[in-house]
């Protein structure tokens, strides 16, 4: 059943102060609406519960990216284009820049934001996998201040975030600590634009003489939320890749993902396929990937 | 509801559509798409998935291709759109036309608008795109007819032509 636009109200204070002030002066009532990859899509089905939104596309103050001398502050309301176009994601976080590049086509490129990707909790979003092995922190911020989170913990479960109702993500912070990393990304699909992953890993890793000295896995569409692969990587880490490695690495990544079967894989496959990745990384590694791509 | 904090929906927006300085009082919820079709009469703008998937409505915001059904009205407050009827004066989108025919890229023709505008997005920020950055560039546009490939050469096409020149 279509939406009927006389049903909802939305407005557009044009500030971030103004948007937290409405936030604040009703929580939980308003929905923040920014590039409206999702949101619109919801509304047109007339599947969106919130009748009041609030327009945060464009706000000025989310629209920055800022090279500080030890980390990147990305905007929340940049979009998958802004990070395209940017040199110092390009160069440093290379697995940030693939991610964009595969989240839908162009035009929802230009129009979808990395904050919006993180608080509609996709486990199955592309750029969050690269999240999670950068480390990444948010900033929360309220009228009542700001607060740094990890964004590890950020997703409790699934579609469900730490965000309070009266928060926005004002930006999203990644050290410049990998450029000696090998990057790799990875996604499996139907075909690379406007097709959600079947599973997509981003992974770091770095190794010294055949030897793992670190290394780190997160996956998207293989939980409720997107997982890093942490005692997957315990397993491997200060060990030489070898056959006996691989075939190691494999059990280690299928047991512990928590596929489900939906419309676009099962978990069986997703499962297998996540055990074929780790593998496929750790040989690129070992082939000589002793820097970042 | 309360009923006593009752706000109209509604709202004034005022925009440029294809060179027009545009106002309108519509509902700030309403579609783009549905503005340009409805309002404004532009249905050269198709819909096709109408949930961004499908790049039918594709129109170029502020000089960036979007998909117009996602665009609620009141944030294309202030911005400049250009559709596909307001290419029709533009040379190189002319040159996109005479390629799309040439090459037999059209066929039913509803994919057609949007793949024009998102080859001339496409072109205006690479004028010589790789055959592969054609098909990323073409990517969110869905055609079932052709099978992409006449479509695709059309474009390579005024990609050389525009390298010869």
């Amino acid at each position: 059943m279509r939406a009927q636009p006389a049903e909802y109200e939305l407005v557009a204070p044009g500030s971030l102060p103004a948007v937290l002030a409405l936030l604040a002066a009703a929580p939980g009532r308003w929905l923040p609406i920014a590039g409206g990859t999702d949101v619109m899509v919801q509304y047109s089905a007339g599947k969106l519960p919130a009748r009041k939104l609030v327009s945060i596309w464009n706000l000025p103050e989310l629209r920055r990216i800022e090279n500080l001398a030890d980390e990147i502050q990305i905007g929340a309301g940049c979009t998958y284009t802004d990070l395209r176009e940017c040199e110092v994601i390009n160069r440093e976080f290379g697995l940030l820049s693939a991610a964009a590049g595969w989240t839908g086509g162009i035009a929802n490129q230009n129009r979808g934001t990395i904050g919006g990707n993180i608080v509609n909790g996709s486990p199955a979003a592309d750029s969050l996998p690269a999240l999670l092995v950068y480390e990444a922190e948010l900033l929360l911020v309220s009228v009542k201040g700001e607060r740094r989170v990890h964004y590890s913990s950020f997703h409790t479960d699934y579609r469900k975030t730490q965000l309070a109702p009266d928060e926005l993500i004002r930006a999203i912070c990644v050290k410049k600590r990998f450029s000696e990393y090998y990057a790799h990304a990875r996604k499996v699909g139907a075909r690379n634009a406007q097709a959600i992953s079947k599973i997509c890993l981003a992974a770091l890793g770095r190794i010294a003489k055949g030897v793992v000295e670190d290394i780190r896995l997160a996956m998207g569409s293989v939980a409720t939320v997107p997982l890093r692969l942490s005692a997957t990587e315990s397993v491997l880490k200060g060990k030489r890749i070898d056959r006996a490695l691989l075939r190691l690495a494999r059990a280690a990544a299928a047991a512990e993902v928590r596929p489900i079967d939906d419309i676009r894989s099962t978990a069986r496959y997703r499962a297998g396929v996540t055990g074929n990745l780790v593998a496929e990384f750790l040989e690129r590694l070992s082939a000589g990937g002793t820097k970042s791509e | 509801m309360t009923g006593s904090s009752q706000r109209s929906t509604e709202c004034k927006i005022s925009f440029n559509v294809n060179g027009h300085a545009t106002s309108l009082q519509i509902h700030a919820m309403e579609r783009l798409l549905d503005v340009l079709r409805h309002e404004l009469g532009l249905t050269g703008t198709k819909e096709g998935c109408g949930e961004g998937e499908c790049g039918s409505c594709s129109v170029l915001m502020d000089g960036l291709l979007v998909n117009s059904c996602l665009i609620p009205a009141l944030q294309a407050n202030g911005a400049s759109i250009v559709t596909i009827e307001g290419l029709t004066a533009d040379s190189s989108a002319k040159g996109l036309q005479q390629a799309f025919l040439k090459c037999g890229a059209a066929q039913c023709g509803i994919c057609t608008p949007g793949m024009i505008l998102a080859a001339f997005h496409l072109l205006s920020k690479k004028p010589q795109p790789s055959v592969d950055e054609i098909r990323e560039g073409l990517a969110g546009n869905l055609c079932r007819c052709t099978g992409y490939m006449q479509i695709v050469e059309a474009v390579a096409e005024v990609a050389r032509s525009g390298a010869a020149r």
